[in-house]
């Protein structure tokens, strides 16, 4: 099989010149839905489609790769897309957060703070933050421009009329520099914080709905909540079983059939370096 | 055009001041509430509704009456800025600058104006309620876009709506589609009225109701009306309802006005002959 057929990072120069100027827009407005031609891409729809064009459109042939899928990188996910990358083009990768330059990740922000040496690519399946309260997409699209965000704040109410406190506890909705509210994927609320003043450049990409959205380095990101109900993030109130972090986002795995469970940490570089002493 | 105004100009102006200089509770107004000037909408070469003009006075109920297709709608849509018309001026006296044309608003301000100033209320509840929302939310969500971010007086606010519109507060979770169809419009006028609109417009708000769910929903949008020193206008093509909720009526045919006056006089006395037509067409029980 030759692997000479393909150009640099799979997509052909044209298309990744029009995911770049998504991106470069995606920057200059934080937090806008840029619509882009969203290609076909050796996966299915669902798989990351969007981070990977996003990945592939950004990547240099020095950069080094990480791929984590729920913060591990050595799922299905995470280990066929870094595949799929040192295939197509070449390039180093790593399992260590401090030695990426680009990581590409699914639903987590790595533990290990960021650096503006880095990218960070999410893959989002649903980019509208709006999408179940108001279904056309013409009106939600209306709603950001005049940035009429009643709405956003009724889904929290929705919660707390429910659940007695905000039950949202992933892909929790955000306000970016003041302006755009965005749906930051379905990371743990967990992770909003870091969102925040992150010196790394984190770029949106969603392949099935053809949206692309950016948070330049240090955007302020706020969580929407009400004066009641601050926002509040959250985790399993556990230490992790291999490596004692009492910080870190817990991950809760089943061991047997008689309820025995054990928390340990979904982030395995930030993990394995703990357990190591010192990350 | 033959525009006969039934109630003559004195009778007219001296119960216009009753009506106004009775309700204490109120101000003297300086100016009406809305003046609509030579309002017209065109569907390609068909009339939507033509040169239309009436003023709306603080605390007055103006009643649209008109058949099918007559232009009621149309003129309901152009003056709360859902159509744009193709020609005259609909001025709405906002709280801080004054008269202002709304067609000429920019569309935050117009949106602005009609989840704070503005109310309407649509024949079909499902059209003006978010059916996935809860009951508490449904009204809560114009205070929230108004920026009301404290949940537990948002809530305190909707459970005192609920309350005024006779639903029972311990529904406030529950989602409209358990609601039956009279509670839905209920929910809908509630929703509507929690920022303290001052002008409300209402499409055929009692249609499809059984009539003992429409006396109660006439009660008690009569009992706001009033509470609140409301102005509306309401399209509808039930004369029992106009004459229960109108001061005064504006009858439309074929997209104009054809007979205008005080809701007694041109339901008693009409004079044009559609009017007269509309009139004597009411079944009698």
């Amino acid at each position: 099989m030759s692997d000479q057929a393909y150009n640099f990072a799979y997509l052909d120069e044209g298309t990744k010149r029009m995911i770049r100027r998504a991106i470069l827009k995606g920057i200059a407005v934080p937090g806008y839905q840029v619509p882009f031609a969203s290609r076909e891409m050796p996966m299915p729809y669902g798989w990351g489609t969007g981070g990977v064009q996003v990945t592939a459109a950004v990547l240099t042939p020095g950069d080094v790769l990480k791929v984590i899928d729920q913060g591990a990188d050595d799922t299905t996910n995470a280990v066929s897309i870094r595949k799929f990358f040192q295939r197509t083009a070449g390039v180093a990768t790593t399992e260590r957060t401090n030695e990426a330059t680009m990581i590409q990740t699914r639903h987590r922000i790595p533990e290990t703070p960021l650096t503006g040496d880095q990218i960070l690519v999410y893959q989002v399946p649903i980019p509208e933050p709006m999408r179940f309260l108001e279904p056309r997409e013409t009106e939600t699209r209306r709603i950001h421009a005049l940035a009429d965000y009643g709405l956003m704040q009724v889904r929290l109410y929705e919660d707390i009329a429910r659940h007695g406190e905000i039950a949202t506890s992933y892909a929790y909705p955000v306000e970016v520099a003041g302006r755009y509210v965005m749906d930051p994927s379905p990371i743990p609320k967990f992770d909003n914080p870091k969102l925040d003043d992150c010196p790394a450049i984190q770029l949106f990409g969603a392949g099935r709905e053809q949206r692309i959205y950016a948070l330049p380095p240090y955007t302020h990101v706020r969580s929407l909540d009400f004066e009641d109900h601050p926002f509040t993030a959250s985790k399993a109130d556990h230490a992790c079983a291999i490596c004692g972090s009492g910080t870190s986002y817990l991950d809760e795995v089943i061991t047997d059939d008689a309820g025995g469970r054990m928390f340990v940490c979904s982030d395995t570089d930030y993990c394995a370096q703990n357990a190591k002493g010192g990350a | 055009m033959a525009l006969l105004d039934a109630s003559g100009g004195d009778i007219f102006r001296e119960e216009e001041a009753r009506m106004t200089s009775s309700s204490s509770k109120y101000p003297e107004p300086d100016g009406p509430l809305l003046s609509v000037r030579s309002v017209t909408k065109r569907y390609g070469a068909r009339i939507g509704c033509e040169d239309i003009s009436f003023d709306l006075w603080p605390g007055e109920v103006l009643g649209v009456v008109g058949e099918s297709g007559s232009g009621k709608s149309t003129l309901l849509g152009c003056l709360s800025g859902q159509l744009r018309p193709d020609a005259g001026e609909v001025l709405f006296d906002t709280r801080d600058r004054g008269p202002v044309d709304t067609l000429r608003m920019s569309e935050p301000q117009r949106r602005h104006l009609a989840r704070t100033d503005w109310a309407f209320v649509h024949q079909n509840p499902r059209d003006g309620l978010r059916m996935g929302v809860s009951a508490g939310g449904n009204v809560g969500e114009r205070l929230m876009a108004g920026g009301a971010r404290h949940y537990g007086r948002i809530r305190e606010a909707a459970s005192d709506w609920l309350g005024r519109v006779e639903i029972d507060t311990g529904r406030i979770d529950d989602r409209p589609r358990q609601f039956s169809g009279g509670m839905q419009q209920r929910l809908q006028i509630a929703r509507n009225l929690v920022s303290g609109p001052r002008l409300a417009f209402m499409d055929e708000p009692t249609g499809g109701l059984d009539v003992s769910v429409q006396a109660r929903l006439l009660d008690l949008l009569r009992g706001l009306v009033r509470d609140m020193g409301l102005s509306a206008v309401l399209v509808t093509h039930d004369l029992a309802v106009v004459r229960l909720l109108a001061d005064r009526l504006i009858v439309m045919k074929d997209g104009r006005v054809v007979e205008t006056g005080l809701t007694d006089q041109v339901l008693d006395d009409p004079q044009h002959d559609y009017t007269q037509l509309l009139v004597s067409s009411v079944l009698q029980v």
